[in-house]
C-alpha cells in the first residue's frame, strides 16, 4: 500500500522572481528519481502539497503543463512560514512534493469549444498550465481568449510568455492592470470591467476563472449577464488544507472536500454548496 | 458461536495473550478510564461505564508520528511492530470504528497509518450492563450488546463471561478454556441484554434530521445554539467518530519528524487562511459545521450519521449542550 503522506523527493532546478515587490517567486522543480517522474501524471488545475523538512507543507497549484516534461513549476506568494522558506531555496536544494492532488479543468468538455480564460493576480498559475495545454493541442479548440489582470504591470506573472502569447494570431490576449506606469500601453481597469467591455461570446463557450475572491465575486455576474450558463463557468477554490486527500477535514464544504473533490468546480455546483469559502 | 469462560480463566487467557500481542485494556488512572497497553492482567479495571477518551485512539492516536527524517532520509512509522488486542471496548465504540473506516480506509486514498493498526488488531468487546443516562446507542441502530465491529463480544453473567465469537479472526485466538455455553447460560445472557436495553431511556429521532438540515444552513437556529458554546472542542476530541487532524513538523537542524494531532472544526484556526480570511469565522459557523458534518454531510457521503450515541459530548460539555436536544430542536425548527 502506497503511503500518501510521504513526500516525493525533488530538487530546485531554477528560481526566478516574478513580481516587482519580490513577493512572487517561481520555482522549477525536478524529480530526484526517474520512477517518480514517470509515475507523476497530472492535468492542468491539479495541485501539490510542497513539503519542507522542519517547516511543514502548503498546497500550490501546478503552474506548468503536463507537456513541459523538464520541470514542475510552482509560483509562490511569500506570506507564511512555508512560503517564506520556499523563497529562500536555491538551485539544487532538495525538498518534497505530494501529489498530484485534486481534480482538474474538464478539458474533455472544452474540445471543439471557445474558451475564455480569466485570471487575476498570482492566481494565474494553473491558468498558465491550462493555456499551455490548450496551445499544445490548439486545433482541438476554437477561439481562445485570455483576460488577465494584475495590480500593476510589474505584478503580472510570466511576463515574457504573455508577450509571446500576445503576438500569436490564434490567441486573443487582453492584459489589464489596475494602475499603469509610464511604459504601459495596455488596458487599464479591473478584470470584471474588462470582461464586460470585451464581452466574450457565450456561444459554444466555456469560461475558466481564477483570481482573488473579490475579483471572482464581481466577474461571475458579468459572465452570467453575457449569457454564460453557470455549468460552463469553472473556477478553482482555495481553502486551508493539510492532508490533501480528504481526511483531515479542514477544507470540507458541504459534502465535498475541496482537496479531493475539487479544487475545480463549476458555478452551478458552487451555487448548491454552502457559501463557506 | 456461543462459548463461555470463567473470569479466572479469562484473566489467565489475557495474561497468555501478552506474550504475542500488545494488549490495550481499560485502566483506571485517578478515576479516569482509558485504554492503555497493559503488562499484567491485574492492571485492568473492568469496573467502568465507558472510557473518557474513545478507543479510536488505538487506531488514530491523539498524537502520532508519521515519519522521521534526517538530512532528507525519511523513515516512515506506518508499520505496526506487534499485533494488538483491544480488550473491553464498548459496542458503541466498536461501531464508531466502522464509521471511521469509511474515511480512512475508503475507496479513494488509503490512510496506511490507520489501516495497518486496524488490520493488526483483534477487538474483544465487553457488553455494556450499566448504560449511562446520556447513552442513546439504540437510537442509531446500536445496542449495549451489538456485535458490529467486534471480533469477540463478551457478556458478563456474574462469575463467567458468555463469549460470542463474531469473526474468524476472533475464533483463532480462543483456547480450550473456552467451552460451549449451555442453553441456560445463553438464555441468561439474552435476558441480561433485554433488560439492559430497556434501561436506555434516551431516545432520539434521527429520521428526517438530514432532510431538515438540508434547508437550515441559513437558519437563525445556529446563532442561538452557538451562544452558549465556548469553542473548547471537547465534544470533538472525545467523539469516537470525529476524525479531523492537523499535520505539523517538529525539527531541530536537519533532523525531525512529521506528526499528526487531533484537531477540531470548533477551533477558529482550523480554517483560518494565511491571508487572514476565515470561511468559518465565529462559533456559529463552527457549531453549524459540526452538526452538519455529522448529521447531513456524512449521511450524504456514507449513508450513516457520524454519531453512535455514546453520549461523551453530552457528559463532558462544560456548558451542557446536549446533542439529543439539538437533534430534537432541529426536527421541530
Amino acid at each position: 500500500m502506497r503511503n500518501p503522506y510521504l513526500p516525493i523527493p525533488v530538487k530546485v532546478k531554477k528560481t526566478f522572481i516574478e513580481s516587482e515587490d519580490r513577493m512572487l517567486k517561481t520555482l522549477d522543480l525536478i524529480f530526484l528519481n526517474k520512477e517518480n517522474k514517470e509515475n507523476f501524471k497530472f492535468m492542468p488545475g491539479q495541485f501539490c502539497e510542497i513539503s519542507l523538512w522542519g517547516k511543514g507543507e502548503a498546497p500550490f497549484g501546478i503552474a506548468s503543463s503536463p507537456l513541459e516534461k523538464d520541470y514542475l513549476r510552482f509560483t509562490v506568494n511569500r506570506v507564511g512560514i512555508v512560503t517564506t522558506a520556499l523563497h529562500y531555496l536555491k538551485e539544487g536544494d532538495e525538498l518534497g512534493i505530494r501529489g498530484p492532488l485534486g481534480n482538474y479543468y474538464p478539458i474533455e468538455f472544452f474540445k471543439g469549444k471557445n474558451i475564455v480564460i480569466i485570471g487575476g493576480g498570482f492566481a494565474f498559475t494553473t491558468l498558465r498550465a491550462l493555456t499551455k495545454y490548450l496551445l499544445a493541442y490548439r486545433e482541438d479548440f476554437k477561439d481562445i481568449t485570455i483576460i488577465y489582470g494584475a495590480r500593476t504591470p510589474g505584478m503580472l506573472l510570466y511576463k515574457e510568455e504573455l508577450k509571446e502569447w500576445e503576438r500569436r494570431e490564434d490567441l486573443k490576449v487582453c492584459i489589464t492592470v489596475d494602475k499603469g506606469d509610464k511604459g504601459w500601453q495596455g488596458l487599464v481597469g479591473f478584470v470584471p470591467t474588462i470582461v464586460e467591455r470585451k464581452a466574450p461570446s457565450p456561444e459554444d463557450a466555456y469560461a475558466v476563472i481564477c483570481g482573488p475572491p473579490i475579483m471572482i465575486k464581481f466577474t461571475l455576474p458579468k459572465l452570467i449577464a453575457l449569457g454564460f450558463p453557470p455549468e460552463r463557468i469553472y473556477t478553482s477554490l482555495e481553502m486551508r488544507m493539510k492532508c490533501g486527500i480528504g481526511k483531515c477535514g479542514r477544507c470540507n464544504i458541504g459534502r465535498f472536500y475541496v482537496c479531493k473533490d475539487g479544487p475545480v468546480f463549476n458555478y452551478a455546483q458552487l451555487e448548491k454548496l454552502p457559501k463557506e469559502y | 458461536m456461543m462459548k463461555k469462560i470463567s473470569k479466572e480463566d479469562m484473566n489467565r487467557f489475557i495474561q497468555s495473550l501478552l506474550s504475542d500481542y500488545t494488549v490495550y485494556a481499560p485502566v483506571n488512572i485517578d478515576g479516569i478510564f482509558s485504554f492503555k497497553p497493559i503488562t499484567n492482567f491485574q492492571g485492568i479495571d473492568l469496573n467502568y461505564q465507558n472510557s473518557k477518551k474513545p478507543p479510536k485512539e488505538i487506531f488514530f492516536p491523539q498524537s502520532e508520528t508519521m515519519f522521521e527524517y534526517e538530512k532528507g532520509k525519511v523513515t516512515s512509522a506506518e508499520k505496526v511492530s506487534r499485533k494488538r488486542i483491544l480488550l473491553g471496548i464498548r459496542p458503541c465504540d466498536a461501531k464508531a470504528n466502522l464509521l471511521l473506516d469509511n474515511v480512512f480506509a475508503g475507496e479513494d486514498y488509503q490512510d496506511v497509518y490507520y489501516i495497518n493498526k486496524r488490520e493488526n488488531t483483534i477487538i474483544i468487546g465487553l457488553g455494556c450492563r450499566r448504560p449511562l443516562s446520556t447513552c442513546f446507542c439504540t437510537s442509531f441502530g446500536g445496542s449495549p450488546f451489538s456485535r458490529d465491529g467486534l471480533d469477540i463480544l463478551l457478556i458478563d453473567i456474574g462469575n463467567k463471561y458468555i463469549v460470542d465469537v463474531v469473526t474468524d479472526k476472533g475464533k483463532e485466538i480462543l483456547t480450550d478454556k473456552f467451552t460451549e455455553a449451555s442453553e441456560e447460560e445463553v438464555k441468561l445472557a439474552e435476558k441480561i441484554k433485554r433488560e439492559t436495553e430497556k434501561r436506555i431511556k434516551s431516545e432520539v429521532k434521527i429520521e428526517g434530521v438530514k432532510e431538515k438540515l438540508d434547508t437550515m444552513f441559513e437558519s437563525p437556529f445556529w446563532d442561538k445554539l452557538s451562544e452558549r458554546c465556548l469553542g473548547c472542542a471537547v465534544c470533538s476530541y472525545l467523539c469516537p467518530t470525529c476524525h479531523c487532524f492537523d499535520i505539523a513538523d517538529e525539527a531541530k537542524d536537519s533532523q525531525g519528524r512529521r506528526i499528526r494531532n487531533w484537531d477540531s472544526c470548533m477551533f477558529p484556526l482550523f480554517t483560518l487562511q494565511t491571508s487572514g480570511h476565515n470561511p468559518r469565522p465565529t462559533d456559529k459557523e463552527r457549531m453549524r459545521q459540526r452538526v452538519m458534518h455529522k448529521f447531513n454531510y456524512f449521511i450524504e457521503n456514507y449513508k450513516r450519521a457520524a454519531c453512535i450515541g455514546c453520549g461523551r459530548c453530552i457528559l463532558n460539555c462544560p456548558v451542557n449542550i446536549d446533542i439529543r436536544k439539538v437533534l430534537k430542536e432541529i426536527l421541530t425548527n
